[in-house]
């Protein structure tokens, strides 16, 4: 999730963030209530003809987003032999893939903040509460940002460590770690106060900056 | 998150004089029982202000009370008027805020979406957001890295992003804390360049004394006080010398 964006220009491109979340919900809910291996399958090639034809997003793309889970697909298949039957574990694991590849095909071609004004236009009930939309959406953006700089600063204490001679990974690191990540949110907050967050409307201006693609 | 309504952005804009520049009086600061500044008296109107001294002689926390980031326990500042103590909002509005380390305010993942966030913030237009973005883009050479991940910057584009998404907020001054400390020789070039080439008003906190050539006034802190203040022919040679 973290830069899965492609830039674009195709009409899957252009298509509201809203609309393919809807639509990635409804095929999520769809798959489960059909056993047929030619909907299940027909799905996967609809998937895979979006991505890679109407948006043009290089294989490498939607490969990235499957390959972490290829050996759970793998055991699941086996699994579904022994257990079941083939007709089955095919149906579950075609599922599956139908489903990751269109939800790979929604954040490659759908901005993180688009998807962070989805999630807040569905928060927008909770402001007779006092919750402020706006903030669930920093939030969001705020932990895809500091996620990959955290693990960045992790790996450099691993390796100040390591060139002193710490070879394995000990709890001890966490300490050097916690010590900049707090000193770096201090600075953050201060930040966040000279950006003027705590000035945003309580209802943001809908329209997102139109930054051309 | 917070659960009390705010008023909205803009809705009061406490009248301001325009020009006034920003008044210290008689300023202090104590963090707990330490006394970290005492005895500031100064306006400062001129388009250069440098600050310099030694590590901990007070030069961040005089930084963070020109916009509020930090308000006086003693004594008041003014910008062009307003009370940081009480029109913060509009203080900060008119302040822009620089800090050493960039990828500790830069907050977006993407960085159109970062200069985006400012002007959001102080609800502007979206049309003028976008023009703004693209006017930053150019500018700072990062058309090409419109939808990269911050992370991915150098350190010296990191730096430039985060200037340019302070002015993208329109501010008529900008305070700089050691806005070259973390960059090479030159990446430190540039951002001077950078600085030096602005309209605003600025004031510059560093250990970089070349970048001090052209600046109208320098100030010297020294363990909390202001030990001198000039033009920088006459306070930064004194200053080299206070250290020998
Ligand atoms: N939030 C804080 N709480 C307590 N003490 C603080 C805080 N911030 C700063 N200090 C102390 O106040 C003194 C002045 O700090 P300040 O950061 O203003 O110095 P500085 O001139 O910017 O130093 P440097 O050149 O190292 O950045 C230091 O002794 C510091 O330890
Ligand atoms: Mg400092």
């Amino acid at each position: 999730m973290l830069s899965l964006y492609v830039p674009g220009r195709s009409v899957v491109h252009r298509a509201p963030a809203g609309l393919k979340l809807g639509l990635l919900a409804a095929l999520g809910v769809g798959l489960f209530l059909t056993e047929r291996p030619a909907v299940v399958g027909g799905a996967l090639v609809g998937a895979l003809a979006v991505g890679l034809g109407a948006a043009r997003l290089p294989w490498r793309a939607l490969a990235v987003q499957v390959r972490p889970v290829w050996l759970w697909l793998a055991l699941l298949f086996v699994f579904h032999l022994l257990a079941t039957d083939l007709r089955t574990g095919t149906v579950a694991v075609l599922r599956l893939l139908a489903l990751l590849v269109t939800a790979a095909v929604v954040t490659a071609t759908t901005r993180v903040t688009a998807l962070v004004a989805v999630v807040e236009w569905l928060a927008s009930p909770l402001r007779v509460f006092g919750v402020r939309p706006a903030r669930i959406g920093l939030v969001i953006a705020m932990t895809l940002r500091f996620i990959p700089l955290v693990a960045e600063r992790a790996a450099r204490i691993r390796e100040a460590q390591a060139a002193r001679g710490a070879y394995r990974l000990r709890w001890g690191m966490a300490v050097p770690l916690l010590v900049q990540v707090l000193r770096m949110a201090a600075t953050v907050g201060e930040a966040l106060d000279a950006r003027g967050a705590d000035d945003a409307p309580a209802r943001r201006p809908r329209a997102r900056p139109a930054v051309a693609s | 998150m917070r659960w009390r309504r705010r008023p909205e952005a803009g809705a009061e804009e406490p009248a301001a004089t325009p020009g006034a520049g920003i008044d210290l009086r008689d300023v202090g600061h104590e963090y707990g029982d330490r006394t970290v500044l005492s005895g500031v008296s100064l306006t400062l109107t001129e388009r250069r202000v440098g600050v310099i001294g030694a590590n901990g002689s007070g030069k961040s926390t005089f930084a963070r009370l020109l916009n509020g980031l930090v308000v006086p326990t003693s004594g008041s500042v003014l910008v062009d008027g307003l009370d940081t103590r009480t029109q913060v909002r509009a203080v900060r509005r008119r302040v822009g805020f620089v800090f050493q380390d960039p990828d500790a305010q830069i907050v977006h993942p993407t960085v159109a979406e970062d200069l985006a966030f400012g002007p959001q913030n102080q609800g502007v237009p979206a049309e003028e957001i976008a023009r703004r973005v693209e006017e930053m883009l150019d500018r700072y050479g990062l058309a090409g890295h419109r939808d990269h991940p911050a992370h991915l910057l150098s350190g010296g584009q990191k730096q430039l992003l985060a200037i340019a998404g302070v002015l993208a907020m329109r501010p008529q001054r900008i305070v700089f804390d050691e806005p070259t400390t973390l960059l090479d020789l030159a990446n430190t070039r540039r951002v001077a360049r950078v600085i030096d080439e602005l309209e605003q008003d600025v004031v510059v906190v560093t250990h970089h004394l070349d970048l001090l050539a052209g600046f109208d006034r320098v100030l010297v802190v020294e363990d909390g006080r202001v030990a001198a203040d000039g033009t920088p022919a006459e306070t930064v040679p004194w200053y080299v010398a206070r250290m020998d």
